[in-house]
């Protein structure tokens, strides 16, 4: 069975590069923005299956809501604010350019072949940090997933970095665009008389869905794929299709403005408040193993767990589940603040 | 037995595949958009649903039965309404249907008399088109 | 070995709703291809996954099935309405 599905991840490599390719090439040449946009989404479903067919899976599940999901409805947003027609440009213009690219691309495929095989156990990535993570992620961690483990705990201080930088795309966005709708703007007239009862039954009955899959992908992070950055996001289509369906002044009125703002700061607080704790126990900074005094871990019950063995990894347990709220509470937020900030803004007369 | 739910299952899998791949052509050759949603939302959710139900069997009673039927539902419940909602703007937006080669206009569709509508007599004896 | 068969077909369907999507001469046919492709890619992970035994991927299925029509209602919106923000009201008396 497995000679079968290398063949088959062989074919189907060569499949999803030529579809890349032809996607790749259609965006660039595509007259309209909507279309061009599309066509992006589908470039970045099609790299999801890639990454899957790779085995990547936190990888590809960030790709597919991140890149088709979210990044779309942004960039939609995004051109609303444009007024763009067709540009003519010289040809000429393009030959430097070019030039360039074709220059550098040829020396990354040129060290490419210098690569280790994919997967080769003794390559460099694979044989002494990444082997380490592997092998002592049972002892000193205890979660199954192990890219949670190096996300969260051993690459902690990279995860808060990534955390802030969201948190700032979002302070961005709200700074060039503002925080939500004009308060002296009046919200638009509803679409009469267009019959959309069949979507707003089924966003009625998405949405608490969409919402409660999202916390799932979060505590189901530390077993399998996910974790707080996806279901960050997952969280953020939520309310982005009650605002789609409803209205963004029914969205604003459930989730204020400010409170949002709120909460993506509070996110952000939490995970470096974790860390601060850590150091204040007399550990390091987002050192989990000092995140309780000894007195606290004392009278945890070492069967909460359902596993004795591993009462000393209560740090790193509670580590983990904090920082992914966190997380969480980050992403969600700032996607949400920056959706108000696009879609907020009065456009044209309909 | 456990081989034999396999080869039912993976011959679900492939109707469900062909089903898709129908809809597929369908959404190539046909002429207009109103028939090209048709083709792509039927065979979507009829080719979901047999290639979910071809792995449920392969896979047995487990966890991951549940998360296709959960795969199945969410695909059941989006796929018409996005249909829906795709025909719903078109046609909104004044996009008017084409039956073979007969361009349906926005008056047609209101309500007058077109080209292929049947001629009767009305009392006055004149022919006229009824709408 | 089945389950290969139903991926070539499922990747032959998809490059026809890649082509429907560069050419449809219509906005909306390039919104339909790209419902009909995301739903295609959703089997698509759910083979695959089961393909190469892991069928952990199962949780990538569902979430794209709920976020597609997240996005096709987004870009059939966007190109009706021209505006993200409107809602999508009750449906007038008698039109």
């Amino acid at each position: 069975m497995s000679e079968i599905a290398l063949q088959v991840n062989f074919a189907l490599n060569i499949a999803l590069l030529l579809m890349l390719i032809a996607v790749g090439v259609a965006i660039a040449r595509m007259r309209s923005l909507l279309a061009a946009i599309l066509l992006m989404g589908v470039y970045s479903l099609v790299s999801a299956v890639w990454l899957i067919v790779m085995d990547a899976a936190d990888v590809a599940f960030t790709e597919a809501v991140v890149g088709a999901g979210i990044s779309t409805i942004v960039l939609l947003g995004a051109i609303l604010l444009v007024r763009a027609g067709p540009v003519r440009h010289n040809w000429r213009m393009t030959i430097a350019p070019a030039v360039l690219v074709l220059g550098v691309g040829g020396l990354l495929v040129y060290a490419m072949t210098g690569l280790p095989e994919f997967g080769d156990p003794a390559s460099p990535a694979n044989a002494y940090v990444g082997r380490n993570y592997l092998i002592q992620t049972p002892d000193e961690i205890g979660v199954p997933n192990v890219v949670t483990a190096v996300l969260a705990s051993y690459r902690g201080f990279d995860t808060l970095g990534e955390t802030v930088v969201v948190f700032a795309a979002g302070i961005g966005v709200a700074l060039m665009l503002g925080f939500g709708p004009r308060s002296s703007l009046p919200p638009l007239p509803a679409a009469m008389g267009d019959h959309h009862v069949v979507l707003r039954v089924t966003a009625r009955l998405l949405i608490p869905l969409i919402a409660l899959f999202a916390f799932y992908v979060q505590f189901h992070g530390d077993l399998g794929a996910g974790g707080g950055f996806q279901a960050g996001v997952i969280l953020a289509v939520a309310p982005i299709l009650h605002a789609l369906v409803f209205g963004l002044h029914e969205t604003i009125a459930a989730l204020p403005v400010r409170a949002v703002r709120s909460i993506a700061t509070l996110g952000v607080l939490l995970f470096a408040g974790v860390g601060v704790i850590c150091m204040i126990n007399g550990g390091g900074f987002l050192d989990y193993d000092h995140l309780f005094p000894p007195g606290v871990e004392a009278i945890i019950p070492p069967g909460l767990l359902g596993d004795p063995d591993h009462a000393h990894q209560w740090g790193q347990h509670f580590g983990i589940f904090f920082i992914e709220l966190g997380v969480l509470l980050t992403v969600a937020a700032t996607m949400v603040t920056i959706f108000y900030g696009f879609a907020g803004r009065a456009v044209e007369e309909p | 037995m456990v081989d034999a739910l396999h080869l039912i299952g993976g011959g679900l899998v492939v109707a469900g595949t062909l089903l898709t791949l129908l809809g597929g052509v369908g959404v190539l050759r046909f002429p207009d958009v109103y028939t090209r949603i048709h083709a792509a939302s039927l065979t979507d959710t009829g080719g979901a649903t047999l290639v979910l139900l071809g792995l449920a069997l392969i896979s047995g009673l487990t966890l991951e039965t549940l998360k296709l039927g959960f795969v199945w539902m969410f695909v059941m419940l989006t796929t018409p309404a996005a249909a829906n909602a795709l025909a719903n703007a078109a046609f909104s937006a004044g996009h008017t249907p084409r039956i073979g080669a007969f361009q349906i206009t926005k008056g047609v569709a209101a309500g007058e008399a077109g080209p292929d509508t049947p001629r009767r007599e009305t009392s006055d004896g004149n022919k006229s088109a009824a709408p | 070995m089945l389950l290969a068969a139903g991926i070539a077909g499922l990747v032959v369907a998809m490059t026809m709703m890649i082509w429907r999507a560069i050419v449809g001469p219509s906005q909306y046919d390039r919104m339909l291809a790209a419902n009909s492709f995301g739903t295609k890619i959703v089997l698509l992970i759910a083979v695959i996954g089961y393909l190469s035994g892991r069928p952990a991927f199962l949780d990538i299925a569902i979430v794209y099935a709920l976020i597609n029509f997240v996005t096709t209602i987004a870009f059939m919106k966007f190109f009706r309405y021209r505006t993200l923000s409107r809602s999508l009201g009750p449906e007038a008396r008698n039109g």
